[in-house]
């Protein structure tokens, strides 16, 4: 798949790094303000899907391989289940038993934070390998609509 | 009531694409109408008059929590919203791959059946 | 923010506007763009509603399903015209969903019916009372799906992720036959 102009791809030089953050920001205070894991996550594979448009497959998936995406998954959902388990050290299945910390803090609310990262990995890695498929890998009797487009 | 009803004609329009369209892909847009339909319900059984966001912050007193809009619809929402985009990428994969097998999205032709 | 039923009922015509104009338009990529256009307004209408953290999620998860529906939809220039109605299926239609919209009429004007503005709010209370105290988090709604209702948090996430493997599966470029051997697509 190539990639778009050069316009298109100083641009998005420039941006991507910037969206990254955001999307980051979204998950990491997620308790604090509104967001969450889920929003922060699609933020996060956008970012992704980004780079992968305007400079083609090879360049995005440098960044990010398939396998490695895979592995990201599965990582991110037995992350959120091994959390739910470690509760039952406290008491009964999803108890909160890391710390509590102060209210209004980033590091505060015990397991709310760490389940807010392995959904932002599951969500991010799951859309980026699905819009991978979708778009890259070669399609058998494909009539495209545009002349230099997804080959 | 009539916020309601609206909701309402939203599902039923989105239903009706779903039923008596024969486009595979209009059938699929039905499908993402009554997602809309119902999240929009949701949140509006939970809407409070003259509510705020059900954010806490610092220094807020306790008449402030009465006003809050209902959580928890939001919450149940927040997961609708997610899994229908799963969904969707499922239904779109499954278009395309019809598309590649039969040349056409016409669901008539499709479904015919060939001895 | 104070009354806001005459920004809620425009939104709410300017979807069914343009559900109007999705379903009826012969166009493919016209019809997902409108279907765009409503879920950006459903953005809009959630923000009025006072839930930032839903606007926030229904904005971004608009942009994918945008990105999605186009690549399904680019294969043909347009849809093929429908030559011939099926009468009897859409007379049917009609006519059941003026009863479901009779029935649906029949419900919301009953007075059991909490109204638009006044929720019940019975298990409510107690995540809004006891949500700061006892999870250190400002914000309710991450409170509720990630401590209080983990479990379904869980669920959610079997589901997202079933139904991701299950289109992975489908667009696989090679198959594989019973014996484990590698057919070609």
């Amino acid at each position: 798949m190539k990639g778009l102009s050069l316009i298109v791809r100083t641009i998005t030089d420039f941006v991507v790094a910037f969206i990254v953050i955001f999307g980051a920001y979204i998950v990491l205070y997620g308790h604090l303000t509104p967001g969450g894991g889920f929003a922060g996550g699609v933020i996060i594979a956008s970012a992704f899907i980004l780079l992968m448009l305007a400079h083609g497959k090879e360049v995005a998936f440098s960044r990010l391989g398939v396998r490695a995406a895979h592995v990201l998954d599965s990582a991110g959902a037995l992350a959120f289940l091994i959390i739910g388990w470690l509760g039952l050290a406290g008491g009964y299945f999803f108890l909160n038993v890391f710390g509590r910390g102060e209210p209004f803090r980033l590091l505060s609310s015990g397991m709310i934070l760490p389940a807010n990262i392995a959904i932002a990995f599951k969500v991010g890695s799951s859309l980026f390998l699905v819009f991978a498929a979708l778009a890259v890998f070669r399609r058998r009797s494909f009539r495209p609509m545009i002349e230099d487009d997804l080959s | 009531m009539t916020v309601y009803f609206l909701c309402a004609v939203l599902l039923t329009m989105g239903l009706y694409c779903l039923v008596a369209k024969k486009n595979i892909v209009k059938k699929v847009i039905g499908v993402v109408i009554m997602d809309y339909a119902v999240n929009l319900y949701l949140i509006i059984v939970g809407y409070k008059r003259g509510g705020v966001a059900p954010i806490v912050e610092r220094g807020m007193s306790a008449s402030t929590l009465e006003r809050f809009v209902d959580p928890l619809p939001q919450a149940l929402v927040l997961t609708s919203i997610v899994i229908g985009l799963g969904v969707l990428a499922l239904m779109v994969s499954m278009c395309i791959r019809l598309y590649e097998k039969h040349g056409t999205f016409d669901m008539s032709q499709i479904s015919k059946l060939r001895g | 923010m104070g009354n806001i039923t005459p920004q809620l009922y425009t939104l709410l015509v300017f979807m069914v506007i343009g559900s109007i104009v999705a379903i009826e338009t012969r166009n493919l990529l016209s019809a997902v763009i409108s279907v765009s256009a409503v879920g950006f307004a459903l953005s809009v209408a959630f923000l009025f509603l006072g839930a930032p953290d839903i606007a926030i999620t229904q904005l971004v998860v608009e942009v994918l399903v945008l990105i999605i529906l186009i690549r399904g939809t680019i294969l043909l220039d347009n849809t093929s015209v429908e030559t011939h109605r099926d009468t009897l299926a859409v007379v049917t239609s009609l006519i059941f969903f003026g009863l479901l919209l009779g029935f649906g009429a029949m419900i919301f004007g009953s007075k059991g019916f909490p109204a638009f503005g006044e929720p019940l709010m019975r298990v409510s209370k107690v995540y809004v009372q006891t949500g700061l105290p006892s999870t250190y988090a400002a914000n309710i709604v991450t409170s509720v799906i990630l401590d209080f209702r983990a479990y379904d948090t869980l669920g959610e996430a079997t589901v997202l992720f079933a139904s991701i493997l299950g289109a992975l599966a489908i667009l696989r470029r090679d198959g594989k036959t019973a014996k484990g051997e590698v057919v070609p697509a």
